[in-house]
């Protein structure tokens, strides 16, 4: 199975949209509710970062029965030091995206913390691609 | 008596051998509190409770039986209560939900307690009782 999104700038008021809809259809599917968690907070958080850093961008999930593979893409300012990023605590987000809650550094560590594998693709000037898996009946 | 073992010694005496349990409407009469959002839930049980304005915080933690303190207040905290498996968000320092709050809590399953009082007296009440901390 296979379920897209668009990423908007900025818009807070649908993110999350994607990582509820996923939610869902997992429900819908019996993924078991401890994996579920796993895979809507690591989408969220990428969603969250995508909406707050980058210009705009995709989500694509897939869907087996072995596991899930999500790839948020976005075109943005990419990430300067991925190392500096993982690190608890270090952020660059905006004073609007600390008033939704986030921007405390905790984004990638969450999302490295629920998945199974973790790729970061990153340029800079043109953009971040997360490929996030989770392997389901683990 | 130190701090840490003056709480220990609660959790002795209160929750380990008597776990407080509560439900919705005892909360909220508890916390002057109003109930929006989901009216599903009213038979579910609380005994432990997380404060947080920190949404990050929020998904790092596990939500059974466990009530969300949060001061912050927009669509965002709808969406991580989703994501997280919280049945319901109690918003403290008078701050109201808006429409879309309340649709996504309805769609989302959440129960929102709006309560006029600050996350730390929230906080004291509940803990008062004998509701636990996540740790």
């Amino acid at each position: 199975m296979h379920y897209s999104f668009d990423i908007e700038r900025g818009n807070f008021t649908d993110a999350g949209h994607a990582s509820a809809s996923v939610k869902r259809t997992l429900k819908q599917l019996n993924v078991e509710p401890a994996s579920i968690k796993r895979i809507v907070v690591a989408l969220y958080e990428a969603e969250i970062n995508a909406v707050a850093h980058a210009y705009g961008g995709k989500i694509d999930v897939e869907i087996d029965p072995e596991k899930i593979v999500m790839i948020v893409a976005d075109e943005g300012p990419g990430i300067p030091n991925v190392d500096l990023a993982m690190t608890e605590g270090w952020s660059t987000a905006s004073p609007k995206v600390r008033e939704m809650g986030f921007g405390a550094g905790m984004g990638l560590p969450n999302i490295k913390k629920n998945t199974d594998e973790l790729k970061i693709d990153t340029k800079i000037g043109v953009g971040t691609t997360l490929t996030m898996t989770v392997y389901l009946n683990a | 008596m130190n701090s840490s073992r003056f709480v220990l010694y609660l959790y002795d005496k209160n929750q380990i051998d008597n776990p407080t349990i509560m439900k919705i409407k005892e909360i909220a009469k508890l916390l002057d509190g109003r109930i929006l959002g989901c009216q599903d839930n009213f038979e579910m049980e609380f005994h432990k409770a997380f404060s947080s304005d920190l949404m990050s915080d929020v998904l790092k933690v596990s939500f059974d039986d466990t009530l969300l303190i949060t001061g912050l207040c927009n669509n965002q905290t709808m969406r991580t209560a989703d994501m997280a498996d919280v049945s319901v968000v109690i918003i403290g320092r008078d701050k109201r939900a808006d429409e879309e709050m309340l649709e996504l809590a309805e769609d989302s399953g959440i129960t929102i307690i709006e309560s006029p009082y600050s996350l730390f007296k929230i906080s004291g009440i509940l803990f008062s009782v004998g509701i636990m901390p996540l740790y």
